[in-house]
């Protein structure tokens, strides 16, 4: 069967068992105190917590994997581009020089560059299991209500989880499709060139859009048929209550955010300087 | 005197995108308590009448309506979907599309949640509707590990958490295995007796309907009501047989024999039939039809040996599967929802590689080939023919497949599919848009790019859902041509009546493997094989058995030969 990337991963544990809530609010503080800060000592903090949490929530690596992978390679990507556009970026930051070996023109390699290349590669890591388990820890049903929770318009909140709930079905007609296509000679695979394959693969868009129309029909109706967007407001079935741990879970995640914030700003300068 | 409860006056409908109106002066009243069934060919009307009721005409599919459709005494009109939701509850058509929410509990609840309903007085209206139906201890079950009969019974529940008035199903019967679709007959007759709410069921498959008692039936055609009745009072005219609708097959069978039918033989069911009045007729006919012909084989074209293959590489979904097709058989393939069928069909075609066996196209080992070279000796036709069509005109769609070969030239291809046009009835149509067909004629179109490649097999996946009487018998008599051509046809069913009546073999999967392999008559007659692949078997035998006549089996061929005679006779 195709590939599920992002899909909700069952087990049971502390995290699993938060309200998708408290998860999205802890998800964006936490996104927030990373991308605020350049401050070494709180990123440091800041990766050893996720990664414990990370560990807490049962979540495995290889559940994960093939994301994890597309995200590394983009963190490379990016790292390349940061150092062929701004090699200096690290020494203006920092102000001093050392420099380890000289490339060429502009381009040589100094620890301060290193160094803050080292800061970004690490806000990525404070982010990427925080997004992650929000993702694969909250269920389907209750990832619309979570939206909804923190003042999103539910109709909005709704698109988007039935949007994430109907990739795997678009995936399973991409398949039958292409399947039905192939034994008409138009070929996706490996065998095929690939200007051929890119032309052939118009052959399965047509199809696949004509059967997606018909799906979303059908939703669209039984929806409107039940009530969909009478009111303003709604209320959510498989909404989890907020209990202890959630507001024990928000008010920590608060009292980190704040504490970060205040460390990385109160000398006036987001970036923790040991070349001083 | 019963309340009225729906009450059409003078109703003509026009879609905005049309030129005629698909309603026409429509007068109809149903009263409170009432269970009705609409009947009618495709492109009658009917469905847009049931729109009418929920709303979706004219609030959403919007065109032109007069007259005045007033429901629980008000004017529709003047109301919105919403508020006509909470009287009229609508379970659509397709069973696996309308379900919103994930798990059971959370689709029920849907439309209380829309209507801002607390959490504490939802969850306890949901564990009410859901003991109604009896799916109260799936209520965290995922939708997608349920069965057909229980997505039915979760979408009816969906509607009811409402307490509406008055229950609408859009076709319940389309895409349900015949056991199945028994069930959700008797489960609407259930509910109907427990709550008192009025049935409206929009239907062409008469008979699996009359299973269970229905009041009143309306047939419709061309957008204008001709007939209104009691079963009993329908089944003597011949207003089903003038609208292409298929009367049940026991009520065929008596007018065959020239019986004289009156509303007072309790006609509607078997079990009330007054068969002592129509004893000797019924075995005169049968005496005096010529017996039915059988076919004789030829050699193998394609054997399954021991086929095994799994989707999640734990348990095998098609266990040791063997069987052997002849050249020149048209053969069914039946079982329940989710036993395998398709997935076999993919297997046959190279869609997906079996893990074990082999497949065996004319003695030779096919199984390490490819889609695409399997596809010169194996055709897959789908069910939903917009899954296949790629292109905007319907030469090009045909042509296709050989273009993509590139070893032809554009005059050998031209010849092609000029010659496969003809066969399948579209050469006047050869220069139209795919868009401008009606949905047989797509999947004649579907079955034409599949035929111009000259396989020697062709699979088809439900090649008659969703279509009327008519079409069906159009596209049954085309496929029957083709088989008379020397093409070998497999079609994956879950009309009994179609495997009864073209096919000379018919193979049941359950669970994965091979239960039977058989003559239908001999399956149907199978009980024990009906109830574990939720098959149906056909009225027509219990009509036999019921008169007393001695070779049942002979009765049913006799019938479906002398019957396919009269409908060759069609225009």
């Amino acid at each position: 069967m195709a590939v599920e990337m992002l899909s909700y991963i069952e087990k049971e544990s502390p995290v699993h068992r938060l309200s998708g809530g408290t998860k999205l609010i802890i998800f964006i503080m936490w996104s927030s105190a990373a991308m605020l800060t350049y401050d070494t000592r709180i990123l440091l903090f800041l990766f050893i917590i996720s990664m414990t949490i990370f560990i807490v929530s049962k979540v495995h690596i290889r559940d994960i994997a093939f994301v994890l992978i597309f995200i590394l390679i983009f963190l490379l990507l990016n790292n390349i581009a940061i150092y062929l556009f701004s090699p200096q970026e690290g020494v203006r930051i920092y102000g001093t020089n050392h420099v380890l070996f000289e490339i060429a023109g502009r381009y040589n390699m100094t620890l301060e560059q290193i160094f803050y290349q080292f800061n970004i590669t690490l806000k990525y890591f404070v982010v990427i299991p925080a997004a992650l388990l929000f993702i694969v820890t909250t269920h389907p049903s209750e990832f619309a209500a979570s939206l909804h929770r923190i003042g999103i318009n539910y109709k909005i909140a709704y698109s988007v989880s039935l949007a994430l709930r109907y990739i795997p079905d678009i995936q399973r007609d991409f398949r039958t499709i292409a399947q039905a296509q192939q034994a008409r000679g138009i070929d996706l695979s490996k065998n095929e060139k690939l200007a051929k394959r890119i032309k052939n693969a118009g052959a399965i868009i047509l199809p696949l859009i004509l059967s997606s129309l018909d799906r979303i029909e059908v939703i669209s109706n039984a929806m409107e048929l039940r009530g969909f967007g009478k009111n303003k407001k709604r209320t959510w079935y498989s909404i989890k209550p907020f209990k202890r741990a959630d507001y024990i879970t928000i008010a920590v995640g608060a009292v980190i955010l704040t504490v970060s914030l205040i460390i990385t700003f109160h000398d006036g300068s987001r970036f923790y300087n040991p070349f001083l | 005197m019963k309340q009225p409860i729906i009450q059409f006056e003078n109703v003509t409908f026009k879609y905005r995108s049309q030129q005629e109106p698909t309603l026409k002066n429509i007068d109809l009243t149903i009263h409170q308590g009432e269970k009705i069934l609409i009947a009618g060919p495709s492109g009658s009307g009917k469905s847009t009448l049931a729109h009418c009721l929920n709303g979706l005409v004219p609030f959403s599919y919007k065109g032109e309506m007069t007259g005045s459709l007033k429901i629980q005494g008000q004017e529709t009109k003047e109301l919105d979907i919403f508020s006509l939701s909470k009287m009229v509850g609508t379970v659509l058509q397709d069973s696996d599309g309308q379900f919103i929410g994930l798990s059971v509990g959370e689709d029920i609840a849907f439309s209380l949640e829309n209507n801002v309903t607390p959490h504490d007085t939802m969850m306890k209206r949901v564990a009410d509707v859901s003991r109604l139906v009896d799916m109260d201890e799936y209520l965290d079950a995922s939708i997608h590990a349920l069965s057909g009969g229980q997505k039915q019974r979760v979408s009816l529940a969906g509607v009811m958490v409402d307490d509406v008035d008055i229950l609408l199903f859009d076709e319940p019967l389309a895409n349900l295995d015949p056991a199945t679709g028994r069930h959700a007959i008797d489960l609407i007759d259930q509910i109907q007796k427990e709550t008192n709410t009025t049935v409206v069921i929009i239907e062409h498959r008469l008979e699996d309907v009359l299973y269970r008692n229905v009041d009143r039936i309306i047939v419709v055609n061309d957008g204008e009501i001709v007939n209104d009745s009691s079963p009993n009072v329908l089944l003597t005219s011949d207003v089903l047989q003038r609208n292409n609708i298929r009367e049940p097959l026991y009520i065929k069978a008596l007018k065959y024999a020239g019986c004289l039918l009156t509303p007072q033989h309790g006609l509607a069911h078997l079990n009330t039939l007054q068969t002592e009045a129509f004893k000797d007729k019924l075995l005169h006919w049968f005496e005096q039809s010529p017996p039915a012909k059988k076919r004789t084989l030829t050699h193998p074209v394609l054997q399954l040996e021991d086929v095994s293959f799994t989707y999640s590489g734990k348990e095998n979904n098609i266990k040791k599967v063997s069987f052997s097709i002849d050249k020149g058989e048209m053969v069914s393939i039946v079982g329940k929802n989710g036993a395998g069928k398709s997935t076999l069909s993919k297997l046959i075609c190279g869609f997906e590689k079996n893990n074990q066996g082999k497949i065996i196209y004319h003695e030779k080992d096919i199984t390490g080939d490819t889609i695409y070279q399997r596809a010169e000796r194996i055709g897959m036709v789908m069910q939903n023919p917009n899954q296949m069509i790629s292109k905007h005109m319907i030469y090009d769609e045909v042509a296709l497949g050989l273009v993509m070969k590139g070893t032809y030239s554009e005059e050998e291809i031209r010849e092609r599919v000029e010659n496969t046009l003809k066969i399948c009835g579209l050469y006047p149509f050869r220069n139209w848009p795919i868009s401008a067909l009606s949905f047989g004629q797509k999947k004649r179109v579907t079955i034409a790019s599949i035929l111009v490649l000259k396989p020697e097999i062709i699979i088809l996946d439900e090649p008659t859902a969703g279509q009327d009487f008519y079409h069906y018998t159009e596209m049954m008599e085309f496929l029957a041509d083709l088989n008379a051509q020397g093409i070998t046809i497999m079609m994956i069913t879950h009309d009994m009546h179609l495997m009864l009546e073209y096919t000379q073999r018919a193979i049941v999967i359950a669970d994965g493997k091979v239960t039977a392999d058989d003559s239908p008559i001999n399956i149907l007659t199978n009980e024990a094989i009906v109830a574990e692949a939720n098959l149906k078997e056909t009225s027509l035998f219990d009509l036999a058995v019921l008169t007393g006549i001695e070779e049942p089996v002979e009765f049913v061929s006799k019938f479906i030969a002398f019957d396919r005679e009269v409908r060759k006779a069609w225009p």
